[in-house]
């Protein structure tokens, strides 16, 4: 049973089925229904044409549906009118999908939902995994936002940012239970990379690529967060690492700069140490005011300063830092960090614990109360 | 077996026997301390009794409704005198007494100098249905 396969297959068989006539909430349901049927048969008997197989049950279970809701009868009509597709345009139409999904009504959270259930494939029972919330809730988020989009019309351009940023979220939320939702947003940014030549999409592969690669270096093996410039760099994915920066080369040659290039440039440059002392903290500025330019960021600002503190000095970057709203996020670790590269350990104490207090999560949380404690605890000693 | 909530406080709770913040500790204290927590839970975990432990941010609001077409009522910029809490375990255990010593052993994770941290754990029983009478 290659449930892998099934993933791959789900968009497009979604797409054909909306393209015969069926709403996208009623493809998806019956999408989702023979996919079911598929894990309880191919076992014993696998189709030689997996995707043909899929189509035809999926097929006779939206007809099922359909013909059992009287109210629904005008959709038949509807089918009856519609003609059988080609095989043409299949291609574009998952890339639609893709769009739909994203559509700027949904909220950012049920983008990410549908996206991960209509074009990854992933049962309802493994987004909920993923984001610890029980299945029902779930099922619930997902159907409304079928709901939200069963009235946007299907042929509509979508707006490729959109996309990359639900996909971005859902790399962004990391993984837990049995779905590793980084490796999936990589999975489904190569598709879409494979269907479009836009230069942004292959920046957003690009930089999940080589995020990634660095990831089995990035925790400790208590959970503990090792920062970048601990890390044990033996530990990238140098495979993972040529691949993205060979993607982001060709993109950048089509002179064409997006902020996930940009993004994914400095995190080239960081890949591409052998050392923490290697850095080309010169150039990964020039990125960062490059960044800054394309998107005015505070959050890409606030990187830069930090960029600009290792490249010119903690002094030029605690200059950079003053420019900017001491309420972003990180600004307080930031400052910190600074502050003690600049020889002001109690003030950087200070700043940690502070910082320590309003940290997004744990292991954030638990790694600056630690550079606290070091610094006290240096201090009194 | 019955569930209880194990809830540790920001503030609100009476102080620590050895009450020192966490960031006047060693960076080593402070890591034996998270392993402490880390092989409670994960021994809990091995003896069937863990449920699930969160821990929450230091900042919270008591929010309260105050009428049609009015803005929520808070309790304004004041949020020190009040209690918060700093995070939960809850565990499913065979009886009170075992969720008491299960507490007490939490409490007695290490701190300052290595020493216990002696805090004081609130111990909160869920309310749950009777279980069905088979006999």
């Amino acid at each position: 049973m290659d449930e892998s396969l099934l993933r791959t297959l789900t968009p497009t068989v979604i797409s054909i089925l909306v393209r015969r006539g069926a709403d996208f909430a009623a493809a998806e349901d019956a999408v989702q229904d023979a996919l079911i049927e598929a894990v309880r048969v191919w076992r014993d008997d696998p189709p030689r044409d997996p995707k043909g197989w899929l189509v035809t049950v999926a097929w006779r279970k939206f007809l099922d549906a359909a013909r059992a809701d009287t109210s629904r009868r005008h959709r038949e009509v509807l089918v009856e009118a519609e003609p059988v597709p080609g095989q043409g345009e299949m291609a574009d139409d998952t890339l639609q999908l893709y769009f739909l999904c994203a559509h700027p009504s949904l909220t950012p959270a049920s983008a990410v939902a549908l996206t991960l259930r209509a074009v990854g494939g992933l049962t309802t029972r493994q987004i909920a995994q993923a984001y610890l919330v029980p299945e029902a809730t779930m099922a619930q988020r997902i159907s409304r936002a079928k709901r939200t989009v069963s009235s946007v019309r299907f042929d509509q351009p979508g707006d490729v940012a959109t996309v990359l940023r639900v996909l971005y979220l859902v790399f962004n939320e990391g993984y837990s239970g049995d779905v590793d939702l980084a490796a999936e947003a990589i999975r489904l940014t190569r598709q879409l990379a494979a269907r479009t030549r836009h230069e942004e999409v292959a920046g957003l592969l690009a930089l999940m690529l080589l995020h990634h690669a660095r990831r089995p270096a990035r925790t400790g093996p208590d959970g503990r967060l090792v920062p970048l410039a601990e890390q044990d760099r033996s530990l990238w994915d140098t495979h993972l690492i040529a691949e993205g920066v060979d993607v982001l080369q060709a993109a950048l040659a089509r002179d064409r700069l997006g902020e996930f290039q940009a993004q994914a440039a400095i995190a080239a440059l960081h890949a591409d140490a052998q050392t923490a002392e290697e850095t080309d903290w010169v150039q990964i500025v020039e990125w960062y005011d490059e960044l800054v330019r394309l998107t005015g960021n505070p959050v890409a600002r606030l990187n830069r300063a930090v960029a600009v503190g290792e490249a010119d000095g903690p002094r030029a970057g605690l200059a950079a830092l003053a420019e900017l709203d001491p309420s972003l996020p990180r600004y307080t670790a930031a400052a910190a960090y600074l502050h003690e590269r600049d020889g002001d350990l109690v003030t950087a104490a200070r700043l940690y614990a502070e910082a320590a207090r309003s940290a997004p999560n744990l292991p954030e949380r638990d790694h600056l109360t630690r550079q606290a404690a070091r610094l006290n605890a240096k201090h009194r000693g | 077996m019955a569930k209880y909530l194990l809830l540790k406080h920001y503030r609100g709770a009476p102080a620590a026997v050895n009450d020192v913040p966490m960031d006047q500790w060693t960076p080593e204290e402070v890591s034996a301390h998270m392993q402490y927590m880390r092989d409670f839970a994960a021994r809990l975990e091995s003896t069937g009794e863990f449920v699930d432990s969160q821990a929450l941010s230091p900042e919270g609001t008591f929010v309260r409704y105050d009428g049609e077409g009015r803005p929520p009522v808070t309790d304004g910029p004041f949020a020190e005198t009040k209690d918060l809490i700093a995070g939960w375990m809850v565990i499913d255990v065979e009886s009170y007494e075992r969720a008491l010593e299960l507490a007490a052993e939490l409490s007695a994770a290490p701190g300052a100098g290595g020493k216990p941290i002696h805090e004081w754990l609130e111990v909160r029983p869920f309310l749950s249905a009777p279980p069905t009478i088979t006999e």
